[in-house]
């Protein structure tokens, strides 16, 4: 028997609790949440990316189109709840099912062959947990603007080029966000295609094409959202 | 690394192995204990060398290695070593008894444990209780009419595809491998091929939702893992079943859900029109 741990316990307890009669979450239900919510997460990735491609358009498109976001109202705060609420149901659905597998896995062999898993797949959890700190201090940085007192000027007058440009100028900043979308474009490589199989919609004829295909979305990501922290470097 | 079928001219036909096994006794914690085996034929099978170690112990008064077996032929599923961390060993798509020694080199060292994972409890040396496999049977893995005798095979008309996509995933022996490759220490392999199989045919369709929710609901009891899509079972299940079942009892037991969410209860709604 693995043993159980406190972080186990607190983490899967809403979801495999046997004190009713729901029985708690299935496994395959579990599934199911890590794929829904990283489908609405990926739909998003991909909106926000191309919104901030305005910025190679220069600093009026890109601020008229933060004008033209928060112009919709409750639109945008259905949009964020949508996302807040995906975004705790994955992490959280994530690290329920990391320390269930831990557990359920024993140890494992004492030598540990691997004959196909890749990379990204292994590490999904802590590409996962890595990218959940990317998001906090994002939206530190960017929505709530706690971090630099120019950047805050900046975006709080609607010119997001500037902010934007004013933020990404400190080096050390620039790095972990292209580092972050790195490690966000493995998490998709694996990601996008495991979604398919967890939904029921693959099969060996469609696995490699789809296994492309998330890579490809996550160069594109990756690519993308890197192209803008690159550009201000090389241009301050 | 590995030819099967090769013993070419220059192979020698005995093989010097250093053996490292996991030895257990029940409620105890284990260990590896090492052995040397001066000449191992080529042409022995795995089970046929521990044999060989075994009839070494005997005579000096040794208890054996316990592992399970049975059919030495590949079909029947007990037998069940992990070999260099691989479940069935080295070579893709065969059994523990099948996996001929010529597949080794002189003088290497192999370590052999059992198969690892929560819900497969070491019982003594390599034996490992399957019996959570079992509980997933008796949950979902039959049909429930009085079959009577054999009936004419053509009563049922099974379409050729259909037909073969059964029987494929019917092939799995519940030999444990995909559970004991998992990183996740997950059946999902085991539990689709027999949802695959059985949902497939005419005979298993009208409980298809019914079978695949019940049937994963034993596996979770059971402690085994969640499948996160390594696809590690696939490359070491020793018959070629593939994640294709996966993604079936995915679409099945996510089908069912969704149906009897919406299922009719027969009444109108209360105090309705
Ligand atoms: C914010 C922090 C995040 C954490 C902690 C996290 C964690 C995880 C974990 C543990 C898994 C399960 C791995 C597996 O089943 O193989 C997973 C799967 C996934 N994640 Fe994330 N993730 C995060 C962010 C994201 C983002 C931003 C996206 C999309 C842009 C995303 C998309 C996906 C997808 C599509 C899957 C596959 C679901 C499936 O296997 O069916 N995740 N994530
Ligand atoms: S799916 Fe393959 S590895 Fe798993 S129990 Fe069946 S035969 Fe063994
Ligand atoms: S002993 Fe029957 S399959 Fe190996």
């Amino acid at each position: 028997m693995g043993k159980p741990t406190l972080l186990g316990f607190l983490v899967s307890f809403p979801m495999s609790c046997s004190s009713c009669q729901c029985r708690g979450l299935s496994s395959l239900a579990k599934k199911a949440i890590m794929a829904v919510t990283g489908l609405v997460l990926v739909g998003f990735v991909a909106g926000h990316m191309s919104g901030n491609l305005l910025y190679f358009k220069g600093p009026e498109a890109l601020d008229a189109y933060a004008k033209w976001l928060h112009g919709l109202g409750p639109a945008l705060w259905i949009a964020r709840a949508v996302l807040l609420v995906s975004v705790v149901a994955h992490v959280w659905t994530g690290i329920a099912l990391a320390a269930e597998n831990r557990a359920a896995r024993a140890g494992g062999p004492a030598v540990e062959a691997t004959r196909r898993a890749s990379v990204a797949s292994r590490t999904m959890p802590y590409t996962g947990i890595v990218l959940l700190g990317f998001l906090v201090f994002h939206l530190l940085h960017y929505t709530f603007r706690t971090v630099g007192a120019d950047v805050a000027a900046a975006g709080d007058a609607g010119r997001v080029h500037e902010m934007i440009r004013l933020g990404f100028a400190s080096p050390g900043v620039s790095v972990f966000y292209i580092v972050s979308m790195a490690l966000l474009c493995l998490h998709l490589s694996h990601g996008v295609s495991s979604m398919f199989q967890t939904l029921g919609l693959r099969n060996e004829r469609w696995r490699g094409r789809l296994d492309l295909a998330a890579a490809a979305y996550g160069w594109l990501i990756f690519l993308g959202f890197a192209a803008i922290p690159v550009h201000v470097l090389a241009t301050k | 690394m590995v030819k099967e079928n090769s013993p070419a001219a220059d192979h020698p036909a005995t093989l010097r192995l250093r053996l490292r096994v996991w030895r257990q006794r029940p409620g105890q914690p284990g260990a590896f204990e090492e052995h040397e085996l001066p000449a191992v034929p080529t042409s022995a099978s795995f089970l046929e060398m521990m044999d060989l170690l075994n009839e070494r112990l005997i005579r000096e008064g040794k208890e054996p290695v316990a592992f399970d077996h049975d059919c030495r032929e590949g079909i029947c599923g007990m037998c069940s070593m992990t070999i260099n961390g691989m479940p069935h060993g080295p070579l893709p798509g065969v059994t523990t008894c099948q996996l001929h020694m010529r597949n080794f080199r002189d003088g290497e060292t192999i370590t052999v444990e059992p198969w690892r994972a929560r819900a497969f409890p070491v019982l003594r040396d390599l034996m490992v209780d399957r019996s959570g496999f079992d509980k997933v049977v008796q949950a979902g893995g039959f049909i429930s009419v009085r079959t009577g005798s054999a009936p004419e095979a053509n009563s049922i008309p099974v379409p050729k595809p259909v037909a073969d996509e059964a029987m494929d995933a019917a092939e799995c022996i519940g030999c444990g491998a995909c559970v004991a490759s998992c990183k996740n220490g997950s059946a999902m392999l085991f539990v689709g091929a027999k949802v695959t199989h059985l949902n497939l045919l005419p005979q298993g369709k009208p409980e298809a939702g019914r079978r695949a929710v019940a049937m994963v609901r034993a596996m979770d009891e059971a402690g085994f893992g969640n499948c996160t899509n390594y696809g590690e079972c696939q490359a070491h299940c020793p018959k070629g079943i593939t994640l294709d079942v996966i993604a079936r009892l995915n679409r099945d037991y996510l089908a069912e859900r969704v149906r009897a969410f919406f299922a009719s209860t027969g009444k109108p709604r209360r105090g309705g029109d």
